[in-house]
């Protein structure tokens, strides 16, 4: 990716975020060597960037087509509005679709030669892949540690010398449905699909600091309708899942506790909410309000501690479907223990105290990087995905090089690779 | 009744603004740099080319149009800053200033834009006695030619003509009679125009003759002959005439010999000068010769 338009689209629960981006290619005046400005980041710019209430997605997931299909446009239009361009690539993250992560190892006899490309990409195509049912595609497949003999922990063994190659790789598949029926609504939008990726993944990459990725983090997306947990090692991510809850359950937790209807519900949320009450939150008294008519009704007041009753157990509840994920990832066992909390949910106040007590104790909130022209509205935890996502187009191969494919697999019969060669190259 | 009108306007779900598809295809569309260009050039320009053309489609508006163009093309050549006034001829003689007079406008004002002068120009260079000319739009309007006349350096006479030739071989005129211009010297015969150069350094090299030299004669288009009054002829050779004219020369100052009754001196073999003398002066030679003789005999 050196120039040209590309927009990066979050389909979220609650919002669907759009930014356009601009590549200008590599730093044109560097003065020194070295890592460029913005962490090597500025080689793009967010040109237009456009937020929308989502509708018509569920946990993540598109639940009602044309619905989806119309918020998207809608962001689409006002950053491209804004951009003043026309985009026609679009990247896209999902936050749902049931994430299942799957750790894969190969190994190779390489008989004390060189190690070269040819071999890395067949200890890749050696791994064995498990059956991950038919409704399911793979979304990210990454090698995550190569090991050659007693060595472990190479990054990149090519060259050296050695008798058995072996690799551990990452693979994370989702639902297909939820998959076809998003790419169903970027096609209705006159899109192309340039790229998909799991928003756990991406929060992690805009999120987590250099060291934190390297020696082990966990970066948990607070989202609107599904919390997406994902953890890096060694700056590679070998975790990915999603508890299927979010903000919007700790709303119309409120919304059926108070009597109120969920737009009011989530004014309160944000307004007044907590998860840590005192007794100030007792004398404090909040007009929830109402249009029935009748008086009484309409001027109920709750205390803020109420709501925090309300609103604890649930985000509880959440904390605690996190930490069985990261209990049954084998989380205790890396070097750090890192917790992020990043997303929209991550703003409620006295959450990262609440955290503490639940996922460990190094935790702090995250927000995202930050990218050259990014508008101040879309800077907050809840663009984390968003940004994360323009980093992944930025670097689309950070981690995982361009290998060949094995040559084994070729198709044997040389005449059709000589048609093919033909009709590539005329 | 109230809390009832508001709780309707409420009950409504919350507004949220969606293109239609046909608005947001139409969008894209006007963001695409090709159609924009197209739209906001293109459109006009077209729109401007159908009107202009149904409006000349017409034949009326045609003509009107092509008197319009005219009237304005006169309009703005008749000003005064554009009229020719009076016209200069400078360099050359009177007969050149005539016939260059002829080709020139003969009544003003007349508007600058009318006169061609590079044609003025070809024109006056094709007459003969002008060698070059400049034709330009002077100060206050005035027309200013300025002649570069030949300058003839012979004549030559072409059977019963005498044409005017300067150094280039060209004619620049003609003349009556040879009296007309007894300052030029006279040449003749058939490739005589062609040697011009030659012929000038012989009349040059004439010298003490110069007052007896009638002309000279080209000779089988190869040779000179000088041709001196009296029907005295010296015949030059072809290469060299010069120096072969000095040996005449020098032979005349010592013995004095184109004063006697020679008729021709012949120069062409340079090894044997020969003279040839009048009938009468070679029966005379030979009488006395012969009276010499007899009396010798006699004696």
């Amino acid at each position: 990716m050196q120039r040209g338009v590309v927009a990066i689209l979050d389909v979220g629960t609650s919002k669907i975020a759009c930014l356009v981006l601009r590549f200008d290619g590599p730093e044109q005046f560097r003065s020194t060597d070295g890592v460029g400005s913005l962490a090597g980041q500025s080689q793009f710019r967010v040109i237009g960037a456009a937020t929308t209430r989502s509708r018509g997605v569920r946990f993540g997931e598109v639940d009602a087509m044309q619905e989806t299909e119309r918020a998207i446009r809608t962001a689409v239009q006002a950053a491209q509005k804004m951009a003043n361009v026309r985009v026609d690539h679009v990247i896209a993250c999902l936050s749902g679709a049931r994430p299942r992560s799957y750790g894969l190892d190969g190994s190779l006899n390489v008989a004390g030669g060189t190690v070269t490309e040819q071999d890395i990409s067949q200890v890749m195509a050696s791994c064995d892949v498990p059956d991950y049912g038919a409704d399911r595609e793979v979304l990210h497949a990454q090698p995550v540690n190569f090991a050659l003999d007693h060595r472990s922990g190479l990054t990149d063994p090519r060259g050296q010398i050695g008798n058995e190659l072996k690799t551990d790789m990452h693979m994370l598949t989702v639902d297909a449905t939820a998959i076809q029926n998003l790419f169903y609504c970027i096609k209705r939008c006159d899109l192309e699909l340039a790229g998909l990726a799991s928003s756990a993944y991406v929060s992690g990459m805009s999120s987590l600091v250099e060291d934190e990725q390297e020696l082990g983090a966990a970066c948990i997306d607070l989202g609107g309708g599904s919390t997406g947990l994902s953890v890096f090692m060694k700056k590679h991510m070998i975790y990915a899942d999603t508890v299927r809850m979010g903000g919007e359950h700790v709303t119309s937790d409120i919304s059926m506790g108070l009597q109120i209807p969920t737009a009011t519900a989530e004014r309160i949320k944000t307004f007044y909410g907590g998860v840590v009450a005192t007794g100030m939150d007792d004398r404090e008294m909040i007009e929830i309000g109402g249009d029935t008519g009748d008086w009484e009704h309409d001027r109920r007041t709750v205390s803020r501690a109420e709501l925090i009753g309300i609103m604890r157990p649930r985000v509880e509840e959440i904390l605690e479907e996190v930490r069985e994920r990261l209990d049954a990832a084998g989380f205790e066992h890396l070097p750090g223990q890192q917790i992020v909390l990043t997303g929209g949910g991550s703003q409620i106040p006295g959450l990262d105290g609440l955290a503490s007590k639940i996922l460990g104790q190094q935790v702090r909130l995250g927000r995202p990087l930050r990218v050259q022209g990014l508008p101040q509205a879309a800077i907050g935890p809840a663009f984390s995905s968003a940004v994360g996502l323009t980093l992944f187009a930025a670097n689309p191969q950070d981690e995982w090089w361009d290998f060949e494919i094995p040559a084994e697999n070729y198709p044997a019969r040389s005449l059709k690779r000589a048609v093919k060669w033909f009709k590539d190259n005329w | 009744m109230r809390s009832l009108i508001s709780r309707a306007v409420s009950e409504t779900a919350p507004r949220d603004p969606a293109p239609s598809r046909l608005g947001y295809r139409y969008q894209r569309m006007m963001l695409t740099p090709g159609f924009r260009v197209m739209v906001r050039i293109g459109v006009p320009i077209l729109l401007i080319l159908v009107i202009a053309g149904s409006w000349y489609a017409k034949p009326a508006n045609r003509t009107a149009f092509a008197a319009w163009m005219d009237e304005t093309k006169q309009s703005f050549q008749q000003r005064p800053q554009f009229m020719v006034q009076t016209m200069n001829v400078t360099g050359g003689d009177m007969t050149a200033m005539t016939e260059v007079a002829a080709l020139l406008p003969s009544e003003f004002p007349v508007s600058s834009f009318d006169l061609d002068l590079e044609k003025i120009r070809a024109d006056i260079e094709a007459l003969d006695p002008i060698k070059s000319a400049s034709v330009r739009m002077g100060q206050g309007g005035a027309l200013e030619v300025t002649l570069n006349p030949r300058v003839p350096v012979a004549l030559w006479r072409d059977g019963p003509t005498l044409r005017l030739i300067d150094a280039g071989s060209i004619v620049s005129g003609q003349i009556v009679a040879r009296a007309d211009r007894l300052d030029l010297p006279l040449i003749a015969g058939d490739g005589a125009e062609e040697n011009i150069d030659e012929a000038l350094r012989l009349f040059a090299a004439a010298g003490p003759l110069i007052e007896r030299v009638r002309g000279l004669v080209r000779m089988g288009e190869r040779r000179w002959d000088m041709v001196l009054d009296r029907d005295q002829r010296i015949l030059l050779p072809s290469d060299d005439p010069v120096s072969a004219l000095d040996r005449v020369i020098a032979l005349n100052e010592a013995q004095d010999m184109l004063n006697r009754d020679v008729a021709v001196v012949d120069m062409r073999n340079s090894d044997r000068p020969t003279l040839r003398m009048n009938e009468e002066a070679a029966e005379t030679l030979r009488r006395a010769n012969t009276t010499k003789i007899e009396n010798g005999a006699g004696h």
